[in-house]
C-alpha cells in the first residue's frame, strides 16, 4: 500500500484538503451529505419496498389459486382488494425497487469511487434526492388506508378508469395519493439523475478517460439521462392526470361517459393521449430499471472470468443504442389500443431493432466467459444467472414486438411472464449480484458464502418455476389483472380450466422463493455484525473501488487523489505478475508514458 | 460448482422446452386471419426457441468447461474481444430480427389496413362496467342513434338508443354477439364508460373498446359454435367476470335469428345458444367437429 | 486514437465543454482520449480552485429535464388539438405586454452579466434590479390576465384551450418563481463581501448559470406563446 501511495505521489496526484467526517448521528446516518451513506439509505428503502412488494405478490398467487378461502388476519381477499395489490405491487416494484436500488443505491455509492471521485458533484441535491424518494413512497403506502383503499388501476393507471374517482373503489382518495407519490417520486429522480450525469462529466480522476471507465458506470449514466428525459413526462402526464380528476379538465376524458348513472360533465379528451405519454416514459422506465443491472453483470463476469471483458467498446455501443432506441418504441404498448395501425407498424420494426444490442451484449457476455478461468462466487452465480434469466426474458420479445403476434398475446400471462422475468427477475439478480459483490467493500465484511449459494440455487431454479410457465398460461388464453378465475366454485372461463395444474405450481415455487429470501435477508444482516473481516480487495478486482479500504474512507481516498493509468478489466495480461492489475497500477516504465506504449486504437490500447 | 450450474441451466431449458410441447396450446381458431397468425407465431417460437437453447446451451457449456478448478495459477485466455465476430453476429441478429419484424406485418396489415368488404354483417358492440351491448341494426341496415342521456337501465336502454330515431325502431340489443359463419362481420367497438377490450380467443384478435371512438374491425368466422368472450383491458371491479358470448351460426339459422320480431328475438337466441355447447366447434351446417380447448 | 495524458490535452477538454458547449447526455465521450478533465475543482496549489463546469453541465440537463415536461404539455395539446374544435380564446392584451416585459429582463439581465464580467460590481447591480422588477412585473401581467378571462367567464376547466393555457402559463410561471428566487439571491450575494479566493469567479459563474435559466424562460415563454394565440 504505501509504494502505491508513493507512485500516487509521485505521479502528480495530490493530497488534497480533506472535509472532516460528520461527527453527530444524525449528520452520519440520518441526514448525511456522503453519498455512500445515501446509498445504502437508497438500498435499505428498496429493500423495504421490495418486501412490501413480494408480500403482495404472494397474496395475489394466494387469492388467485384458492379464491374463497378464508386466511388468518386477512379474511377473503376480495376483487378489488386483489386489484389494489396488484396496483401497489406495479407501483412499489418498478418505482421503489427498480428505480432505487440499482442507480439511487448502487450508482449512488460507487459511481463516485469507481471514477475516482470524493463525491457526488452536489452532495445537497444528492441527500434531497433520496428524502425525496421517501416522502413518496410514504405516499404510496399511505394509499392503503385512506377511505375505500388503494387504486385499482393497475400500475399503468389508464384513464378514464383512474380519471373518474367513481368508476371504481380506491380510485377517489387513494388514486390522489397514487399520483402525488409518483410525481414526488419524479421529482427525487430528476434530482438523483442532474448529479449522475454532471459528476460523471466533471469529476473523473486523472487518467479515467471515458473509455477506462468500468461498464458499470458507463450504465449508471446512460440510465440517468433516461431518467432525465424521461420522468419529465411522466410528471407532466401526473399532472394533467391530477387536473381532469380534481378540476374538471378533460384531458383524458371525451364526452358522453356514464359512469354512477350520471353522464360525466367532461368533454374532448383523450384517454389514448394518456398511452402515449406514460409509455413513452414507460418504455425507457424498463431500460433504466435493467441497464445497471447489464453494467453490474458484465463487471461482475468479468472479475470473476479472470478476463476482460469481449468488445468492450461493442458493449458501450450496445447501452447507448438500447437507451437512445429505448425511446422510440413505446408504441408497442398500445399495438391495439386505438392507434394508427400504420404508426403500429413502424412501433413493431422498431421495436425488434431494439432486441439487436440485447442480443449483442449477450454474446459479449459468453464471449467474457469463454477460456475463462471462472471463480463461482455467489456474485458471480447471480450474474450468471442474470444472463440466462435476460435470455429467457428477452426473447419473448421478438413475439410479443411483432403486432400481429400481440393480437393474441396483449394482456395475457404471456405478457406477464415476459416483463417479470427481464424486470422482476433478472434485475434483481443484478442486483443480488451487486449486493454479493459490494458487501464487503460497504461494510467490511464478508457475507456467507454457503447461505449465498442456498439463495441462489433455490431463487434460480424458483423464478424459473414461476415465470416460464405463464408464457404457457397467456397461449392458452389466461387474460391479465382478473382477481379470480372462478366464481362460487365454478370456472368463468371454460378454456381455462386446464390450467389449474400450472396455477398452482406457480404459486407452490412462488411461496418457496419468497420464503427463502428470509434466508437473504438473515446473511445480510447477520455478515453486517459477524462476517468475517474483508480486506481491501477480497475478489483481487482491479477498480478504485478495491484499492481503497473496506468500507472507503469519508472522502474515499483518504486524501490522496487516484490516477489510472489502464482499463478496468485488465485480467489474465500475459507476463503480469497476479492474474489482474489494478486500474491505479502504473506500468513499470513508470508515468504517462505508460499509455504512449500502447498502441492507439481506443481501448485502453492493447492490441489483439 | 460448474459443472452443477451448467446441468441446472441445461435441466431448465430442456424443462421449459418440454413444458411447450405438454399439450397446453391455443385453442382452436374459427377465422379467416388465423392461419396466418398461427404461422408466424410458430415461425416465431422456433426463432425464439432455437435463440433461447443456443444461448442457455452455450453459457451451460461456458460454465461447465471453464471453471478455474483448483490450479490458480492457470490463467484464462487474455483478449478484448474480436471486432470481426462483432460485426458478424450483429448483422446476423439484425437479419433475423428484423426480418421477422417485417413477416409479422402482412397479419396486421391484413386485418387492419384495408375496410370492411361490402355485405358485411354490422353491429356494434358497446362495452361497459361490466357487460356486453351487441346492437344490431335490424332489417333496415341502420343503426339507430343513440345519446348516453338516454339510457335507462330500468327499461333495458342499456346504450341509449334514441327511440324518436325512426332507424331505432328494428334495432335489437342483446349481450350475445350473433353472427352468420363464412360471411365477414364488421364490428363497430364503442365504449360508455372506461377502456375495455374485446377479445375471443378463438377469433385471435384483441381490440381495445375507448371511450369517445368508434373503432371498426372485421373478421370472418368460417365455423360454428358458441365462444366465450372476455374483456383484456383492466375496467374496473369486476373486470374479471365481465363474460360475454359469441354465437356464429349456419346461415340459414342466423337469417331466421335476425328476421324476428323483437318480442321473440331474446328468447330464440337463448334456445340457439343453449343448442350449442361452449368451445366446441361446428361446421357450417351445424355439425359437431370437436372441442376448440 | 492516441491515449496520452497531457496537460494540453486537458485544456482542449475545457474549451470544448465551455458555457452552452457540447450538451452533455448521450454524447458522454466528450472528446477522444483521456477524459481525466474532472478533477472536481480542487487541484495544483493545493488551494481550492473554482470551477464552474460542474455548475453549466448541471444547468443544461435541468433545462433539458424541464423542456421535456414542457415539450410532453405541448404535444398533448397538439393531440389534442386535431380532436374536438375549441372556440379561439381571444388573446388578453395584458399577454402582450408580458412578452414584452421578460423580453426586456432579458436583455437587462445580460447587460448585468456583461457589466460583472467587465469588472463592474456597481453596473451589475444596476442592471439586476430592473431584470427583477420585469420579472415581477412579468408575474404581476399573468396574473391579471388570468382574472381578466376570469372575468370573461373562461376557467381552467371551460375547454381544452382554455386548461392548457392556464396549465401551461400556470406551469412556466413557477418556474419563473424559481428564476425569481435565483435572482434574489445574486443580488444578496453582492452585498456579501466574502474574503475568498474565488469569490469574483463563483459569482460570475452564477450569474452566468442563472442567466441561462433565465433565457430559457424567456424562450420557454415566447414558444408558449405562438403556440397558445398564434398557432392556436
Amino acid at each position: 500500500m504505501a509504494d502505491e501511495m508513493t507512485v500516487h505521489e509521485a505521479h502528480g496526484a495530490e493530497a488534497v484538503h480533506r472535509h472532516e467526517p460528520p461527527k453527530s448521528f444524525i449528520r452520519k446516518y440520518i441526514f448525511s451529505l456522503d453519498h455512500k451513506v445515501i446509498g445504502v439509505q437508497y438500498l435499505t428503502l428498496a429493500l423495504v419496498a421490495v418486501f412490501v412488494g413480494m408480500v403482495l405478490s404472494i397474496l395475489m398467487r394466494m387469492s388467485l389459486t384458492w379464491p374463497d378461502m378464508d386466511w388468518p388476519i386477512i379474511g377473503t381477499i376480495k376483487p378489488d382488494q386483489y386489484l389494489s395489490f396488484l396496483t401497489i405491487h406495479g407501483t412499489m416494484m418498478v418505482f421503489f425497487v427498480l428505480t432505487t436500488a440499482p442507480q439511487g443505491g448502487f450508482g449512488n455509492y460507487f459511481l463516485p469511487i469507481q471514477i475516482g471521485a470524493e463525491d457526488m458533484a452536489f452532495p445537497v441535491l444528492n441527500m434531497l434526492s433520496f428524502w425525496v424518494t421517501l416522502v413518496g413512497f410514504v405516499f404510496l403506502v399511505a394509499s392503503f388506508f385512506v377511505y375505500e383503499g388503494a387504486p385499482i388501476g393497475g400500475w399503468t393507471a389508464y384513464p378514464p378508469l383512474s380519471a373518474i374517482p367513481s368508476a371504481g373503489p380506491g380510485q377517489g382518495a387513494g388514486m390522489n395519493l397514487w399520483i402525488i407519490s409518483i410525481a414526488i417520486f419524479c421529482v427525487g429522480s430528476l434530482l438523483g439523475a442532474l448529479n449522475f450525469i454532471t459528476t460523471l462529466i466533471n469529476m473523473r480522476a486523472r487518467g479515467m478517460s471515458l473509455m477506462r471507465m468500468p461498464l458499470t458506470c458507463w450504465a449508471w449514466f446512460t440510465t440517468a439521462v433516461l431518467a432525465l428525459l424521461a420522468f419529465p413526462v411522466l410528471l407532466a402526464a401526473g399532472v394533467l392526470l391530477y387536473l381532469d380528476r380534481n378540476a374538471g379538465t378533460s384531458f383524458f376524458v371525451p364526452a358522453g361517459l356514464f359512469i354512477k348513472d350520471i353522464v360525466q360533465p367532461h368533454s374532448g379528451g383523450s384517454p389514448i393521449l394518456w398511452q402515449h405519454l406514460f409509455w413513452f416514459f414507460g418504455h425507457p422506465e424498463v431500460y433504466i430499471a435493467i441497464l445497471p443491472g447489464m453494467g453490474a453483470t458484465s463487471h461482475i463476469l468479468s472479475t470473476f472470468a479472470r478476463k476482460p471483458v469481449f468488445g468492450y467498446r461493442a458493449m458501450v455501443f450496445a447501452i447507448f443504442a438500447i437507451g437512445l432506441l429505448g425511446f422510440f418504441v413505446w408504441g408497442h404498448h398500445m399495438f391495439i389500443s386505438g392507434m394508427s395501425p400504420y404508426s403500429a407498424m413502424a412501433f413493431s420494426i422498431l421495436t425488434l431493432s431494439i432486441g439487436v444490442p440485447s442480443a449483442v451484449k449477450t454474446f459479449n457476455w459468453l464471449g467474457t466467459l469463454w477460456g475463462a478461468k471462472i471463480r463461482f462466487t455467489t456474485p458471480m452465480l447471480f450474474a450468471l444467472g442474470f444472463v440466462s434469466l435476460f435470455v429467457a426474458g428477452g426473447i419473448t420479445g421478438l413475439v410479443l414486438g411483432q403486432t400481429g403476434l400481440d393480437l393474441p398475446m396483449h394482456d395475457t400471462y404471456f405478457v406477464l411472464g415476459h416483463f417479470h422475468l427481464v424486470m422482476g427477475v433478472a434485475a434483481i439478480f443484478g442486483m443480488f449480484a451487486g449486493i454479493y459483490f459490494w458487501f464487503p467493500k460497504m461494510f467490511g465484511r464478508m457475507m456467507s458464502e454457503r447461505l449465498g449459494r442456498i439463495h441462489f440455487w433455490i431463487t434460480f431454479i424458483g423464478v424459473y418455476s414461476i415465470f416460464i410457465p405463464m408464457h404457457i398460461m397467456g397461449i392458452v388464453g389466461m387474460p391479465r389483472r382478473y382477481s379470480r378465475f372462478a366464481e362460487n366454485g365454478q370456472q368463468i372461463y371454460g378454456f381455462l380450466e386446464s390450467l389449474h395444474p400450472l396455477v398452482l405450481f406457480v404459486t407452490v415455487a412462488a411461496v418457496i422463493t419468497f420464503f427463502i429470501q428470509f434466508l437473504f435477508l438473515f446473511n445480510l444482516l447477520w455478515s453486517l455484525f459477524k462476517g468475517k473481516k474483508a480486506g481491501n480487495n477480497p475478489w483481487e478486482a482491479t477498480t478504485l473501488e478495491w484499492d481503497t479500504t473496506s468500507p472507503p474512507p469519508h472522502d474515499n481516498f483518504a486524501g490522496v487523489h487516484p490516477v489510472v493509468y489502464r482499463g478496468a478489466y485488465e485480467f489474465a495480461v500475459p507476463g503480469a505478475p497476479n492474474d489482474y492489475i489494478m486500474q491505479t497500477e502504473p506500468d513499470p516504465a513508470g508515468g504517462s508514458s505508460s499509455s504512449e506504449v500502447t498502441s492507439g486504437n481506443g481501448h485502453d490500447g492493447h492490441k489483439h | 460448482m460448474g459443472r452443477a450450474l451448467g446441468v441446472v441451466i441445461w435441466l431448465l431449458t430442456l424443462a421449459s422446452v418440454v413444458l411447450f410441447f405438454s399439450g397446453w396450446w391455443f385453442p382452436t381458431a374459427i377465422v379467416e386471419h388465423a392461419p396466418g397468425i398461427d404461422r408466424q407465431f410458430m415461425i416465431t417460437i422456433i426463432v425464439v426457441g432455437i435463440a433461447f437453447v443456443a444461448a442457455q446451451v452455450g453459457l451451460g457449456y461456458a460454465v461447465w468447461r471453464f471453471g478455474a478448478g483448483r490450479n490458480r495459477d492457470e490463467r484464462a485466455v487474455y483478449t478484448h474481444g474480436n471486432n470481426r465476430l462483432e460485426m458478424l453476429w450483429t448483422v446476423i441478429t439484425a437479419v433475423i430480427f428484423i426480418g421477422l419484424a417485417v413477416m409479422g406485418q402482412r397479419v396486421w396489415a391484413q386485418l387492419h389496413f384495408n375496410q370492411a368488404p361490402a355485405g358485411s354483417f354490422p353491429v356494434e358492440v358497446v362495452a361497459q362496467q361490466f357487460a356486453w351491448n351487441m346492437h344490431y341494426a335490424g332489417p333496415d341496415g341502420k343503426f339507430g342513434r343513440t345519446d348516453p342521456s338516454l339510457i335507462r337501465d330500468e327499461e333495458q336502454n342499456y346504450i341509449g338508443l334514441d327511440g324518436r330515431d325512426p332507424a331505432s325502431r328494428d334495432d335489437l340489443t342483446t349481450t350475445t354477439l350473433v353472427v352468420p359463419v363464412n360471411r365477414p362481420v364488421e364490428l363497430i367497438l364503442r365504449s360508455k364508460d372506461v377502456t375495455h377490450s374485446f377479445w375471443v380467443p378463438q377469433l385471435r384478435f384483441k381490440q381495445d373498446l375507448v371511450p369517445g371512438m368508434a373503432i371498426r374491425v372485421h373478421f370472418t368466422p368460417t365455423s360454428a359454435g358458441n365462444f366465450q368472450l372476455a374483456c383484456a383491458e383492466l375496467c374496473g371491479m369486476n373486470h374479471f367476470s365481465m363474460k360475454g358470448t359469441l354465437l356464429v351460426l349456419p346461415e340459414a339459422e342466423h337469417g331466421a335469428l335476425m328476421a324476428l320480431p323483437k318480442a321473440e328475438f331474446q328468447g330464440k337466441l337463448n334456445e340457439l345458444a343453449a343448442k350449442y355447447e361452449v368451445g366446441v366447434i361446428y361446421d357450417a351446417n351445424g355439425t359437431k367437429l370437436g372441442k376448440s380447448y | 486514437m492516441v491515449t496520452t495524458v497531457t496537460s494540453t490535452e486537458r485544456v482542449k477538454q475545457k474549451t470544448r465543454v465551455g458555457v452552452g458547449g457540447t450538451p452533455p447526455g448521450r454524447n458522454g465521450r466528450n472528446g477522444k482520449g483521456p477524459g481525466g478533465g474532472g478533477d472536481g475543482g480542487k487541484k495544483r496549489d493545493g488551494a481550492q480552485r473554482f470551477s464552474p463546469k460542474p455548475y453549466r453541465v448541471t444547468l443544461w440537463i435541468l433545462i433539458a429535464a424541464i423542456f421535456m415536461m414542457f415539450a410532453a404539455m405541448i404535444a398533448a395539446y397538439v393531440n389534442l388539438s386535431q380532436g374536438e374544435k375549441w372556440p379561439p380564446l381571444k388573446t388578453p392584451r395584458l399577454l402582450w405586454l408580458s412578452t414584452g416585459l421578460i423580453l426586456a429582463s432579458s436583455l437587462t439581465f445580460e447587460a448585468a452579466r456583461r457589466s460583472l464580467k467587465a469588472g463592474s460590481d456597481k453596473g451589475y447591480v444596476r442592471w439586476l434590479l430592473p431584470t427583477l422588477l420585469f420579472g415581477l412585473g412579468f408575474l404581476a401581467s399573468q396574473v391579471f390576465a388570468w382574472r381578466e378571462l376570469v372575468a370573461q367567464g373562461v376557467y381552467l376547466a371551460t375547454n381544452n384551450h382554455s386548461s392548457f393555457f392556464y396549465l401551461l402559463t400556470g406551469a412556466h410561471a413557477v418556474h419563473l418563481v424559481v428564476g425569481i428566487l435565483a435572482l434574489v439571491y445574486l443580488l444578496l450575494r453582492t452585498r456579501r463581501r466574502r474574503a475568498e479566493t474565488n469569490a469574483e469567479l463563483r459569482r460570475r459563474a452564477a450569474a452566468g448559470v442563472v442567466s441561462v435559466y433565465w433565457h430559457f424562460m424567456d424562450g420557454l415563454w415566447l414558444l408558449l406563446f405562438l403556440l397558445l394565440f398564434v398557432w392556436k
